[in-house]
């Protein structure tokens, strides 16, 4: 007989589970006019979670039969995705409410969706991983086509459905060619069979090719990218402030624990795998966002470019790598989030929310305080000093040069380089171009948003010190 | 022994044959119907690995509920299948190419076949068939050392019921509805007025 788990480590994922639950019910029987009340509660809930995750940060615990992990890294990661479902959700309220999307089910999807995350970081197993990819995944398709009579929502809910489910069955066949060819499930279980055997089967490496593929596709690694765009243009533009942070964060707290963990001990064979995805992702991001005029799209590819330097902390697999990639993502979610505040906040006063680069003319005479926010998070974005942009990139080129990856390093420099003009074209056609007609006032969620993250950006420079700690004591957890 | 053989054989044989007529046959409800046969051989195959709860399932759920909603689909919506072929020929030699390539490669894992020797112990996890019956070891598992997964697959339900409801469902104006507790609660009161007709004079009012 199998006793009752230990459901303690799990508290934060049973609050949201249960939250979710509830937040339906009152969704249901309040009606749309609750949607503000139940986005609200939706932050609570995850803002208690952030807490509950934070206060037994350093525990560090296997539960259910082997299933679940919790530990440092685990904690650190999955702060990080609440943070940003959190601040995503409160920049949707105004989109919501301006443009008839008042529904309840809205928030509850996110939270849902975030459960999801929160159990692709904690998986300990390859069952664990799958239904916590489902489950993320699933409720991203729901968001994406949220706006069901706008023709560009459904499409892009279907393309990245079609194509999340032929990821998610790549990702599947990978799995069952692991479990068939090492015995075992369980993260644990597969290092123990690939440590113990010095000759390594092909059915393992095919195994781990699809499983990279699977997770590859999911963080939108270029050659895996293809949906990134037109998903991110569809969408309704809150969902992809969403979509551009906490599943990246999961999917790639997940790449790291799949790659260091169980399949640690083969890391020859991968390391040029993920060195190749980050080159190409960092390569294309920076080429294809210069020809972009809609402002969607080029966060787009510039969210393909950051994942290129997040996997190029992973290459470097070494605990250094992963404090670097760790510091980034966190960084990233701050000047990201922020930008993407700013970019809902471009509403004329007739009401439409515009989404072309060109239509931030002159906002700097019109709306000055929003154009300086924008400028930092662009900055920052590109990466120049003494913003915190810069910082991340520092951690994984460092992390790359220690590990011997010079070729990577230099790759990354001259995306940055490249990569630089578009974020600084947006900067010039803020403050130099003619004026465009101006943006209505942001409400005041939005703003205290953007103005939270370009603090945090601006002065990342003078504290780095605490963060860069915690994530390297989260890094230690994969290296035991 | 020999009974077996030829009992597996002639099941798998009818499941490839017809999981290619699925895809080959025109009519699209002969291909749902060759999925039913299909899937009614699998089972076969399951009893025979000595899986009876898997067969069962099999059948109650994919040819009693899935197959039977395929067909439906197939049969309510007018799809025209022959304009969905129309590019088949003009992807065949880029799709074949590909797929010849994916069978090199999975041929190549098959022909390099190491299979570490715990395998045999540790895919085995269920006692034999005499020991315990398959619904029981299934349950047994599942609601158990599988409880984490049975509960997210839980969750992962009700996103897609949320999905399925927030994607489709419209409340319509201008239906009329059938209320059945305002016509009970119609009282003889509300719908009977009685009028006393002077001979000769009409009814002006009412009408």
């Amino acid at each position: 007989m199998i006793e009752f788990p230990d459901i303690s480590p799990a508290l934060a994922e049973l609050l949201l589970a249960i939250a979710a639950m509830v937040l339906l019910l009152v969704g249901v029987v309040r009606g749309d006019k609750s949607t503000g009340a139940v986005l609200w509660l939706s932050v609570a809930a995850l803002a208690v979670a952030t807490w509950i995750v934070w206060s037994d940060a350093d525990t560090s615990a296997i539960t259910f039969s082997g299933l679940f992990v919790a530990d440092r890294f685990a904690s650190f990661a999955k702060i990080l995705v609440l943070l940003g479902s959190a601040l995503a959700l409160v920049l949707s309220l105004e989109f919501l409410e301006r443009e008839r999307l008042e529904r309840p089910e809205f928030p509850v999807l996110v939270v849902l969706a975030t459960l999801g995350m929160m159990i692709m970081i904690a998986a300990n197993d390859l069952l664990s991983l799958y239904v916590g990819l489902e489950l993320q995944s699933l409720s991203l398709y729901v968001l994406a086509a949220f706006h069901r009579d706008s023709e560009k929502s459904t499409e892009s809910g279907l393309k990245y459905f079609v194509l999340g489910a032929l990821a998610s069955g790549i990702l599947l066949y990978g799995s069952t060619l692991v479990y068939g060819f090492t015995g075992s499930t369980s993260f644990t279980g597969i290092a123990g069979v690939l440590a113990t055997h010095e000759e390594r089967s092909m059915g393992v490496l095919f195994g781990l090719a699809f499983v990279s593929a699977g997770l590859a596709f999911k963080v939108a690694a270029v050659p895996f990218h293809m949906w990134t765009p037109d998903v991110y243009e569809g969408a309704p533009t809150p969902v992809t402030a969403f979509f551009s942070l906490a599943p990246k964060v999961a999917a790639l707290a997940l790449f790291m624990r799949v790659m260091l963990g169980p399949f640690g001990g083969i890391a020859d064979d991968w390391v040029g795998i993920i060195g190749l995805l980050a080159a190409a992702s960092m390569v294309l991001g920076a080429l294809a966002a210069i020809g972009q005029t809609n402002i969607k799209r080029l966060m787009a590819y510039s969210s393909i470019g950051h994942v290129g330097y997040a996997l190029m902390g992973l290459a470097a697999h070494s605990p250094l790598g992963v404090r670097g990639t760790l510091v980034y993502l966190a960084i990233y979610l701050a000047m990201n989030m922020g930008a993407w505040g700013v970019i809902l906040s471009m509403r004329r006063s007739d009401g439409t929310l515009v989404e072309n680069v060109d239509d931030l003319a002159g906002m700097a005479r019109t709306r000055p305080f929003l154009a300086a926010a924008m400028a930092i998070f662009m900055f920052s974005l590109a990466g120049v000093p003494p913003l915190a942009g810069f910082f991340g990139k520092f951690y994984v080129f460092f992390a790359a040069v220690d590990a011997g990856l010079y070729l990577l390093a230099v790759i990354g420099v001259l995306a940055t380089v490249v990569g630089s003009y578009y974020y600084l074209r947006v900067v010039k056609v803020m403050y130099f171009d003619e004026p465009a007609p101006g943006f209505v006032q942001p409400a005041g969620a939005t703003s205290a948003v953007i103005a939270v993250t370009a603090l945090f950006t601006l002065l990342f420079f003078l504290f780095p010190a605490p963060f860069v700690a915690e994530a390297h004591l989260a890094s230690l957890a994969l290296f035991p | 022994m020999l009974i077996q053989f030829i009992v597996f054989y002639v099941f798998a044989a009818i499941v490839v044959g017809s999981a290619f007529m699925v895809i080959a046959s025109r009519n699209p409800v002969h291909s749902v119907l060759f999925l039913i046969l299909a899937f009614f051989n699998a089972a076969g195959l399951f009893v025979l690995a000595g899986a009876e709860f898997l067969a069962m399932t099999l059948v109650i759920v994919y040819v009693g509920a899935v197959a039977v909603l395929f067909l439906f689909v197939v049969m309510m919506l007018d799809i025209n299948f022959v304009r969905l072929r129309q590019g088949f020929m003009h992807y065949l030699p880029l799709g074949a190419m590909l797929g010849a390539v994916l069978l090199v490669e999975l041929l190549l894992v098959v022909g390099a076949l190491v299979v570490a020797p715990e395998v045999e112990t540790l895919a085995a996890p269920m006692p034999p068939v005499e020991q315990q019956s398959n619904t029981h070891a299934l349950g047994q598992l599942l609601y158990t050392r599988y409880m984490y997964l049975f509960q997210v697959a839980g969750m992962i339900l009700l996103v897609a019921m949320i999905g399925a409801i927030v994607l489709t469902f419209r409340v319509r104006t201008g239906v009329r509805r059938q209320s059945i507790a305002a016509q009970v609660a119609r009282t003889r009161a509300d719908a009977v007025e009685i009028k006393k007709v002077v001979s000769g004079a009409g009814v002006t009012e009412g009408i």
